[in-house]
């Protein structure tokens, strides 16, 4: 497999818990809040998951039960800051070290045990295209879901009065109240999409892409999909294309690892991070050219 | 006129900690009725309303709609009902447009709600575009977008804030002609304003406030606006000094052909700019706001950097290229439109908003902030401009608008400046606060200071200014002579008639 098919194949695949994770907590910030615990509800829908295929072979209940408990977590956090009007940034920081906690210790007795993954589907006609049809147009069921769901909420936001409520709610929570919204519960409903979000992102990381446990496993990827919120400036379109450009980067580091390419792998892992600091800044500077 | 009042409210009270908003409040409401609230700031309206239209809920106290004792417990209760109520404050939603914000109260398909705000706009004169961003709206054209909103709804009782604040004069007289119409339909209108004569005009009974009571119950029509203004503040009105103004001296700010092109399709590009300011005189620019006001405020003050670095001068030095810090340096200050968020932080304190623009009246020590300076510098300034509030310590964004004016409007003037920019300076203030902020202003003037009024208010330039100009679609006209100059022609040139 050459370089070039080695990325048409996996990029959609690596990007998705990217992906999952940056357009739950997406929906969160729109509200008005922010929610740093995504790492943490990752981890734990990781580790429940994992378990739960482990145990039944059935990946279905692996996700239901990824997204139920990442839910449960997210709650936690809900309840500090919406309820007791705790600090989000220390609430969600202690949800996601209380998240990643308990996933080692479910995940402890797992320890480099493995499951299989899911199988890649082929759709006629569609395979049959030469180089992107074994590659690109060759996925599991969960990255078609996940490219309708995107495109789904994609127009929820952009073209329902549902999408407009929570841009009203997260732009000016008092207005919301005093034309009558329930800004508390329209907050509770996005944090739990935002936790369930995670949690499908966890348990595709950890029972699909690499179905094998290991102890921190999620390795970072819930701060990339923090930043890639930012760096699709709250829009879905944005957010998914930042989601495929860190799939490629983190494929691209494996890929030039194994072609040889004389810099160091310390170099090339930083290469994601490196990249967001840069689109940051030429988005800032795009931004302030306006005003 | 139906025998039963639409709304009563019978000894109504509500505390907020120590102070007490509304302390046994009646108020009787009738339908076919505009019913004028009269208070200073402070004085309860806003929470009276807010009580009315189930953002708060009373103390103690009744409401009866109808006859019917109610309970309102969120705005959506007083909607329900028929109980509208066009904000002082806005309720808009910036990031999104206006008909977005329409169809976030009001039922209907884009299109139709589009067609409706449009037909809204040409009936009552509140034009504005349907798609246009709220953000990117002048504080004029937000409050039509209010106004419509409202009106959208039908209500049976409709509550204004200060709803004329902002509109020019021709549009006040098609608002007037509106909210008769809706009041030979049978709707009640509580009409909250500062500018008596308007009243008087418009309104058949008036409620007044004074420190959370009513003080008085009187026919507007019979009384004049010298009476109405005792009754609302408790004493005789205090006179503007109209002073002889100096000889201007030496020039001190200057807009050299300053042309900008407009940062958005809703903006306003600037053609041609020419103005000159010399101490010891003030200059005010009238037009409806949307003419081009923030962005001519925003290049004077240097948040937009001008073109060319000689398209404006101040103090003698090009400055176009120059940001805020320098300008002020040079003696500059300014006043914005927007006292929440670019006067002031809302978040801070008082005394953290004094740093943010007199850091360098020695409030700071090697890069350390000296608390005590701030504060006393603080404390100074409410005391010195009459500005009501707990202490330095009180929060911007919990003051209402016009002692948050004077706080900003004293916090400038205590830098002594040599020329100063402000912009809608009595915008929602009421007539005791804009009285004293003119004051403070003509006295600026006699000290030496060269200041520059952009108004919507008239009746104020004519106050304060010895220059006029008009800005109209980016274009500002030549300086008219206040004392030869009328209402009339400045009039025309709002409207483009004449140039």
């Amino acid at each position: 497999m050459s370089g070039l098919e080695f990325l048409l194949a996996g990029t959609l695949a690596a990007s998705l818990p990217l992906l999952l994770a940056a357009l739950g907590e997406m929906v969160v910030e729109k509200t008005g809040l922010l929610n740093l615990g995504l790492e943490g509800m990752m981890a734990i829908g990781a580790a429940i998951a994992f378990i739960c295929v482990f145990h039944t072979g059935s990946h279905m209940l692996g996700f239901a039960a990824a997204a139920l408990i990442s839910t449960v977590v997210a709650m936690l956090f809900a309840i500090l800051v919406i309820g007791v009007k705790a600090n989000e940034v220390a609430a969600g920081l202690a949800i996601g070290v209380l998240g990643l906690g308990l996933s080692a210790l479910f995940g402890k007795s797992y320890e480099s045990r493995t499951i299989s993954g899911l199988p890649k589907i082929d759709i006629p006609i569609l395979s049959d295209i030469p180089l992107i049809g074994p590659t690109l147009l060759t996925q599991d069921i969960v990255v078609w879901l996940a490219v309708l769901g995107t495109i789904v909420l994609w127009w929820v936001l952009n073209r329902t009065k549902l999408g407009l409520i929570i841009a009203a709610v997260g732009e000016n929570a008092d207005a919301a109240r005093s034309i009558g919204y329930p800004v508390v519960l329209i907050r509770l409903c996005a944090v739990a999409f935002g936790g369930a979000m995670c949690g499908l992102a966890g348990a595709y990381a950890s029972t699909v892409y690499t179905p094998l446990w290991a102890d921190g496993m999620i390795a970072g990827r819930g701060w990339i999909a923090l930043a890639l919120v930012v760096f699709g400036t709250w829009q879905t379109g944005r957010v998914a294309f930042g989601a495929l450009l860190f799939g490629i980067l983190s494929l691209g580091e494996l890929t030039a690892q194994a072609m040889g390419v004389g810099l160091p792998s310390q170099m090339l892992s930083s290469l994601p991070y490196l990249v967001t600091i840069l689109m940051l800044v030429v988005i800032s500077r795009r931004r302030s050219g306006l005003i | 006129m139906s025998q039963h009042a639409l709304l009563r409210l019978s000894k109504v009270s509500k505390r907020y900690g120590t102070v007490q908003a509304n302390h046994e409040i009646d108020l009787e409401v009738h339908s076919g009725s505009i019913h004028a609230v009269l208070g200073e700031n402070g004085a309860g309206k806003s929470t009276l309303m807010k009580l009315i239209y189930g953002v708060e809920q009373p103390d103690v106290g009744h409401i009866y709609w109808n006859g019917q004792e109610v309970h309102l417990a969120r705005p959506s209760d007083a909607q329900a009902l028929g109980i509208g109520m066009v904000f002082q404050h806005f309720s808009l939603f910036e990031t999104l447009s206006v008909v977005q914000n329409v169809s976030l109260m009001i039922p209907g398909k884009t299109a139709e709600l589009a067609q409706k705000i449009a037909d809204l706009g040409d009936q009552f004169g509140l034009s504005v575009d349907p798609h246009a961003m709220v953000h990117r709206l002048s504080v004029g054209e937000r409050q039509r977008v209010e106004i419509i909103r409202c009106l959208l709804l039908n209500p049976k009782l409709l509550i204004l804030d200060e709803p004329t604040s902002v509109l020019p004069p021709q549009s006040v007289r098609r608002l007037f002609e509106t909210l008769r119409k809706l009041q030979a339909d049978g709707m009640a209108i509580l009409f909250i304003s500062h500018k008596l004569d308007e009243i008087r005009e418009l309104c058949d009974t008036a409620s007044v406030l004074r420190g959370g009571e009513v003080t008085g119950r009187v026919d507007p029509r019979e009384h004049d606006a010298r009476s109405l203004a005792q009754l609302m503040i408790g004493r005789e009105m205090p006179n503007v000094a109209h002073a002889a103004p100096q000889h201007p001296g030496d020039e001190r700010l200057r807009l050299n052909a300053l042309s900008h092109p407009r940062a958005s399709r809703f903006g306003t590009s600037l053609e041609g700019i020419d103005l000159k300011l010399r101490s010891g005189e003030i200059v005010g620019i009238a037009g409806i706001s949307g003419n081009g006001q923030q962005e001519l405020a925003a290049l004077i003050s240097g948040e937009t950097r001008a073109q060319e670095p000689g398209m404006i001068e101040i103090m003698g030095k090009k400055v176009g290229h120059l940001g805020p810090m320098a300008r002020r340096k040079l003696g500059f200050a300014f006043v914005p439109e927007e006292r929440l968020g670019r006067g002031a932080v809302p978040e801070m304190s008082l005394a953290d908003n004094s740093l943010l623009t007199a850091h360098s009246r020695s409030m700071l020590s090697r890069g350390f902030i000296r608390r005590g300076v701030e504060r006393a510098f603080t404390r100074e300034c409410i005391e010195a401009f009459d500005v009501r509030t707990p202490g330095p310590d009180a929060e911007a964004g919990a003051m209402s608008g016009g002692n948050l004016q004077k706080f900003i409007l004293g916090r400038e003037i205590m830098l002594n400046p040599d020329v100063m920019l402000v912009s809608q300076p009595t915008w929602g203030v009421d007539i005791g606060a804009a009285t004293a902020i003119r004051r403070r202003l003509l006295d600026m003037r006699d000290q030496g200071c060269a200041i520059l009024v952009i108004s919507e208010e008239m009746d104020e330039l004519f106050e304060m200014c010895s220059k006029l100009h008009v800005l109209h679609k980016g274009h500002l006209s030549p300086a008219l002579d206040a004392a030869e100059t009328s209402p009339q022609e400045i009039g025309r040139y709002m409207i483009g008639a004449a140039t």
